[in-house]
């Protein structure tokens, strides 16, 4: 690949991934292979080599319709399309990136709403004790869902075969765990 | 001999049962596995769903603590959490500035010394020449062994058998006496972290690969994956009505499959701890093949 614009910045949105995941989406020739081994494309508004065209478009409206897509949040991060693809254009360090984009703009799909709660569910329970805290985080994210009934029958079970701990394990230097919350998510947030 | 270890959170949690197989099959063969002290949860598909640098500095931490503890080798049979290490360790042996600031907010120095296996190179390297010597039984079955997504993608930074059609798991249980089924859904997604969030779609991933393994035949299915195996253990009733059908193969953890075969004890293996009831037995009695297999030799000498 010719880096000779490289002197340019590039404000696209290919270009920001060019830049911060080191990721080239002009390798891409469309072969559609990411889309056919994808386990959710079926789930997707747009598949992940149309999405990848898309962004080669530049255009902003193309650029908006990815950041507000389902697409990037249903991605499973399974790897299958990497391990496919044969010009190697890394497409989970893509999805990350544009993840992590649409929640800093505020642009993340509404359907997306309880997996991102999840995730935030997921990550307060590590902050608070070091460690995932799995009662906690299902008793959490079904608060935040206002889904309550919905696994509340696997609970039981779970306990009686001894999968489910009652109390949270919590690591001794949990300040360490604090500060590292602080400097990367918490402080991009503000 | 003392090898490094990391549990993780589903060990110590809902999948207790691989932790307690993984110390059984240690303790039988002599190993005595150290966990990393104070460890932290390596942040999974929520950390790096959300923000990067976090997504690496959770597992840095842990990595470096080992270190520090003088750990060289570090088991990680969860493959989540694997996955999780390798990518760290990957990313900061190629980006020296990205290395310098993860060190910077964990404040810690990790140096990137250490040798992550999972549990398929735990097994490969330190139990199965060993395996001979003490296996009991030979699991007589016809099983379909399952790898799922992280445990061998992306190659590029694990480097681990075949993306395709891997063949680790299929080695370790055919040693084990098992009939170790072809089929077609070795390595595609059981729907992972969407277990809570998305069931519907895990009842259609998870409940394609039930169903081919089914169709063909196979008694078990063999997994080295916690989330996995909550998926297709737990998630049954969403797999069953996405399939149409009930379905009562059992999932169990290839530390579990090796267990049986050494004749541990079922509930020191916790395999009472599963949805899916394990109701596989009467193994065949295991003997040790001599040296002398081949008759005409035998007239020969």
């Amino acid at each position: 690949m010719s880096d000779s614009h490289n002197h340019l910045i590039d404000n696209s949105l290919s270009g920001k991934i060019k830049q911060n995941v080191g990721v080239s989406l002009a390798r891409c020739y469309q072969c559609g292979k990411c889309s056919a081994g994808c386990p959710v494309s079926s789930d997707m508004d747009f598949p992940p080599s149309l999405l990848i065209r898309k962004l080669q478009t530049g255009l902003p409206e193309h650029e908006e319709e990815v950041l507000r897509s389902k697409s990037i949040w249903y991605c499973l991060t399974c790897e299958m399309c990497i391990s496919r693809c044969p010009m190697e254009v890394d497409i989970p360090p893509m999805m990350d990136y544009l993840r992590s984009e649409s929640l800093r703009l505020h642009k993340a799909n509404p359907a997306a709403k309880n997996i991102i709660k999840f995730h935030k569910a997921f990550l307060d329970s590590i902050e608070q004790t070091g460690r995932l805290y799995e009662m906690g985080l299902i008793v959490d994210y079904k608060a935040r869902a206002l889904n309550l009934i919905q696994d509340v029958a696997l609970a039981p079970s779970m306990f009686a075969k001894g999968k489910l701990k009652i109390m949270p394990e919590l690591i001794k230097n949990r300040k360490n765990i604090k500060q590292i919350f602080k400097k990367t998510i918490n402080k991009k947030q503000k | 001999m003392k090898l490094g270890f990391y549990p993780g959170c589903s060990l110590e949690g809902a999948s207790r049962e691989y932790n307690e197989s993984v110390m059984a099959i240690a303790e039988e063969m002599g190993i005595e596995l150290v966990s990393i002290p104070d460890w932290n949860c390596c942040g999974a598909t929520a950390a790096h769903n959300m923000d990067k640098e976090l997504s690496l500095s959770l597992p840095a931490r842990n990595l470096a603590l080992a270190e520090e503890a003088g750990l060289t080798e570090l088991v990680v049979p969860c493959a989540a959490c694997y996955s999780r290490f390798c990518a760290t360790q990957h990313e900061l042996k190629h980006d020296e500035n990205l290395h310098k600031k993860i060190n910077g907010i964990i404040e810690k120095e990790y140096k990137g010394n250490l040798r992550i296996l999972n549990v398929i190179q735990f097994i490969e390297e330190f139990i199965i020449d060993k395996l001979e010597d003490k296996m009991k039984f030979e699991i007589n079955k016809k099983v379909a062994c399952y790898y799922g997504c992280l445990l061998v993608r992306p190659n590029k930074v694990l480097n681990f058998d075949r993306t395709e059609d891997p063949q680790t798991m299929d080695a370790v249980m055919k040693k084990l006496g098992a009939d170790s089924i072809d089929w077609a859904f070795k390595t595609e997604c059981c729907g992972a972290g969407f277990s809570v969030s998305f069931t519907e779609t895990v009842g259609r991933l998870s409940g394609q690969i039930i169903e081919d393994a089914v169709h063909r035949g196979a008694e078990a299915m063999i997994v080295a994956c916690p989330m996995c195996h909550s998926n297709l253990d737990m998630r049954r009733p969403e797999i069953d009505k996405y399939n149409k059908k009930k379905s009562d193969m059992p999932i169990i953890y290839i530390t579990q499959a090796i267990g049986l075969a050494l004749g541990i004890d079922r509930k020191k293996l916790g395999l009472q701890r599963h949805f899916v009831p394990v109701k596989l037995n009467d193994f065949k009695p295991y003997t040790k093949k001599t040296e002398v297999e081949n008759p005409q030799k035998m007239e020969v000498e």
